[in-house]
């Protein structure tokens, strides 16, 4: 259940805390403060796990905390605390304050909270709505036992996990804000062997504000898939290194923008000097056939949100329109320290961390060109079905895992290849994107970055790429 | 409350909830750290977090449990509740026990713990050492990466058996990681991590050495052409290696069908007998060494390859029940309880005979590939199909001179890289993850842009 204990002088969620924030952020303005912001959170997670044909883990998790922030010029303090007491709230205050060291005279004023903005009334009710451990437990055991189709199948693996997390968000620019957001994801996973060969398939799913969707989820659609991919990658060769024309699948496709070039386009990269395009606003730094769009507004998809962790609402941002950089994605500290406006994006895995500038649904917008188009204009060259994780470098340096792989000679789709990798710099492969598929679509996944692990959506139609290292034997 | 009152508390909650079989794990911390901008603070933090874990058994023995941040009375009774109920959905298949090691007496030495020297002091000491890497070369323009911290926390463990542990410790990290630009060549980045049991102990200069020279040495770069190599891996990227395929030596992993290795696979044949590797949680070295696992067995030295050939898996409880051995202090608690590594010690045995001890980083005037450091380990590693495809920091030796390979992965199978160890050099060092020496393996494919 999300209700907390109610004690005297603490922040109780199924209560109005209006004037115990107040008189927190009266305190750290009072105290020398530019700015204080308070950002609460009640958790109610679990998660279950299903191997072979049994449930071998279900584990419930609760917990609450806050993350005090204080600004003072472009310096900020931050401190995260189990504590909701007021003493405790106050406590962390003074220490941030002390941290920043605030000895000047210079006091910013504070009007008070303005009228709440409650998200979560239409949301207490998911709680109740939300599969029971039974139900879940039984769908994914039915999962499971669909991937057993034959003795080269070693290991089978159900999962899903659920985070409901309320959050009251406050600060001194009069924000005050309650919502709460509901997480679900489901994955499944195989292994198999055959004699020297092994191969693996995995796909995960996730919605955001769906408290059905897990009832929805077609497992046997996603069972033929994963079964599949393991068995068309089993007996692959590895593939040959080397520069080559690449076409990327849609869905988790997208996966590319979102390292090689979203995390570029985040203002946390700005302030560190790490972005090749800070200064490349209404420059071309792509091909004129990519628009790519970071939103947080789609309904059920798993990066959206109502109000981020600043309090503001999510914005629809044209990142690149037709090739042209114009927006960059922006939380509070980047805007005061880049001057690109706020977008709705700050975003943190929970209170212990600070929001930072993050990606929510991320995708490049659909083009015109069927997925043959594209792969029938590569003579010889790689497609990737289906991507793994990737990481971006300090210098814009990424790298992909392609879990998927299949030759294209002449046009044409043949054998599977394995342990293939996408090596490259955003600045330089974007301008490589030169086909986009009609074929957009969406995945959920998990990217970590400076302020934790934050639910996103990568997307893309089709797109290929005129050429791109391929690390492989 | 402290750990005691705690455990009074769980004791007492669990008889009003006639719940006679229990254990937890919990962890307090506080955490402290700075981050800075040219000379600027840029964000101080601090935390204080506390987690508790907690099992109950039900009266059909299956285990259930819940994790929480809320150690009030009313989140202790809640969390009972919450894995009582858990319990019901138990795993019938994998009874899980108290460790029969969880009540051994260990010495537990917390002479090392530091005293916290505070924010302030945390923000002077990195912006002198953020100046000082800049100045130290003037390619060097900015420090994007670097922090240091400070971390005082107290584990326990404890169960219904009347097993209690605990023990507190401190420990300090800095890392800086430089990037320098050149005009018309690409920026390059690297960095260095020190870690101590506070700060004091953190070597500051060496860190600011290495964080620039390391830098400095990729300014020169060119791409490599695609090709198989001899490759001599750094002691840092071979513990990298090996960690990431710990799986091999992990009881969990084999039972779970996702480790190369079966049950049958002690004494298998991996590499050259001149390799030994050991587990080694409470080296003097590992500053972040802990008594005790988390089921409460203590952690101690344990060879796992011994002359090339497995000699032990890391086990919890349970997996070592159902291999019939004892735990080896490896275990975390959880609902399903993983197990991995602590800290890993490569060295080289008596039997070294067959290695081609001309090989030596310092002096080799031969073509070969130096990895100094291995990247986005998560995207290129498959553990359970034992390949590898990964970005990496190094150089190219070739006619006795050296220089940084601009952009390039390094691709192989775990077996085969172990299989053709040519030399395994006699001076170890110690990393951030465990201690090697220089480890050299034949015939890598590398990619390059060339």
């Amino acid at each position: 259940m999300l209700s907390s204990q109610i004690k005297s002088n603490e922040i109780d969620f199924g209560s109005c805390n209006k004037d115990l924030l107040e008189e927190i952020i009266f305190y750290g303005i009072g105290l020398g403060a530019d700015f204080v912001e308070i950002f609460i959170e009640n958790t109610d997670n679990s998660s279950v796990l299903a191997e072979e044909d049994f449930i071998t883990s279900v584990s419930p998790s609760f917990g609450k905390g806050a993350g005090i922030r204080i600004f003072k010029g472009k310096k900020d303090g931050f401190v995260s605390t189990n504590d909701l007491t007021k003493h405790g709230l106050m406590r962390s205050v003074s220490q941030a304050i002390e941290m920043l060291d605030i000895t000047d005279n210079k006091r910013e004023v504070f009007s008070g909270l303005n009228k709440h903005r409650d998200y979560s009334l239409s949301k207490k009710k998911w709680i109740n709505e939300v599969p029971s451990i039974h139900e879940i437990s039984e769908k994914l055991l039915v999962s499971t036992k669909s991937l057993k189709r034959n003795n080269k199948i070693i290991t089978r693996k159900g999962s899903y996990s659920r985070n409901l997390q309320e959050v009251i968000i406050a600060s001194s620019d009069g924000t005050y804000v309650s919502d709460i957001r509901l997480h679900q994801t489901v994955g499944l996973n195989l292994i198999a062997s055959d004699a020297q060969y092994r191969s693996s398939g995995s796909r995960r799913f996730g919605s955001s504000g769906m408290p059905n969707e897990f009832r929805l989820w077609d497992h046997e659609k996603a069972a033929n898939d994963v079964f599949e991919s393991s068995m068309n990658m089993l007996y692959a060769d590895y593939v040959d290194a080397g520069q080559m024309p690449v076409v990327l699948a849609n869905k988790f496709g997208g996966v590319i923008f979102h390292e090689a070039c979203g995390h570029l386009l985040e203002t946390t990269q700005i302030e560190r000097g790490t972005t090749p395009f800070e200064n490349k606003l209404n420059e071309k730094i792509a091909h004129e056939s990519v628009t790519a769009i970071d939103e947080g507004i789609s309904e059920g998809s798993f990066g959206s949100l109502s109000v981020d962790d600043e309090g503001m609402e999510p914005e629809k941002s044209v990142l690149i329109k037709d090739g042209i950089l114009k927006k960059f994605i922006s939380d509070r500290a980047g805007e005061l320290r880049t001057g690109h406006k706020r977008t709705g994006s700050g975003r943190r895995q929970n209170y212990s961390f600070a929001a930072a500038s993050r990606m929510r649904n991320t995708y490049i917008a659909k083009g015109e060109h069927s997925k043959e188009d594209l792969i029938n204009s590569i003579s010889d060259g790689l497609y990737c079905k289906s991507m793994g994780g990737g990481s971006v470098g300090a210098t814009g340096q990424f790298n992909f895992a392609v879990e998927e792989g299949y030759l294209i000679k002449n046009g044409k789709l043949t054998s599977p290849v394995k342990g293939a990798t996408l090596i490259g710099e955003a600045k330089e492969v974007m301008p490589k994107i030169s086909m986009c598929g009609n074929d957009l679509e969406l995945a959920p996944g998990f990217c970590g970055s400076i302020s934790g692990s934050v639910n996103v959506t990568v997307g893309q139609p089709h797109i290929k790429v005129d050429s791109i290292t391929v690390g492989g034997r | 409350m402290n750990s005691r009152e705690i455990t009074t508390q769980i004791s007492k909650a669990a008889d009003f909830l006639n719940l006679k079989k229990w254990d937890y794990g919990a962890s307090f911390s506080n955490d402290y750290s700075v981050q800075v901008d040219k000379g600027e603070a840029k964000q101080l933090k601090a935390s204080q977090k506390q987690i508790l874990t907690l099992r109950v058994w039900n009266e059909s023995n299956l285990v259930g449990i819940t994790t929480t941040s809320d150690i009030s009375v009313s989140g202790i009774k809640k969390a009972l509740n919450q894995a009582n109920i858990a319990s019901d959905f138990g795993n019938k298949n994998e009874i899980t026990e108290f460790s029969p090691l969880a009540k051994v007496p260990i010495e537990i030495k917390d002479a090392k713990k530091r005293n916290p020297v505070g924010i302030k002091k945390l923000l002077t000491i990195l912006r002198e050492a953020e100046i000082k890497l800049l100045e130290s070369h003037e390619s060097i323009k900015s420090v994007p990466y670097n922090g240091l911290s400070e971390s005082f926390y107290e584990r326990v463990y404890a169960n219904s058996d009347g097993a209690f542990r605990s023990y507190t410790k401190s420990q300090a990290a800095l890392y800086l990681y430089a990037r320098a630009e050149e005009r018309n060549k690409k920026p390059r980045s690297s960095g260095s991590v020190k870690l101590g049991y506070g700060v004091e102990d953190i070597d500051i200069e060496s860190c600011i050495k290495d964080a620039s020279n390391k830098t400095i040495s990729h300014l020169n770069y060119s791409s490599i052409k695609t090709d198989k190599y001899l490759i001599c891996f750094s002691p840092e990227s071979f513990l990298t290696i090996i960690n990431a395929f710990s799986s091999m030596f992990n009881a969990r992993s084999i039972l779970d069908g996702v480790s190369l290795s079966n049950k049958n696979s002690i004494g298998e044949k991996l590499s050259t007998e001149a390799l030994n590797i050991y587990d080694d949680g409470l080296h003097e070295k590992n500053i972040s060494s802990s008594p005790f696992d988390g089921e409460g067995t203590p952690t101690k030295r344990l060879c796992l390859i011994d002359k090339g050939r497995i000699k032990n898996f890391i086990h919890s409880e349970s997996t070592a029940r159902i291999f019939k051995t004892n735990p080896t202090g490896h275990a975390g608690l959880g609902s399903k309880v993983s197990v991995s590594p602590d800290w890993i010690v490569v060295e080289k045995s008596k039997e070294n005979s067959d290695l081609k001890s001309s090989l030596e980083h310092s002096t080799y005037e031969g073509e070969f590939v130096y990895i100094e450091e291995l990247n986005a380990i998560h995207a290129g590693v498959r553990a359970s199909q034992g390949s590898f495809s990964l970005p990496f920091d190094g150089w190219l030796y070739k006619n006795g001179k050296k220089i940084s390979i601009e952009s390039a992965t390094v691709a192989g199978d775990i077996k085969y890289l172990l299989k053709n160890i040519v030399n395994i050099e006699s001076s170890q060092e110690v990393t951030t993850s465990g201690i090697s020496p220089h480890i050299w393996v034949d015939e890598l494919s590398i990619t390059g842009d060339a």
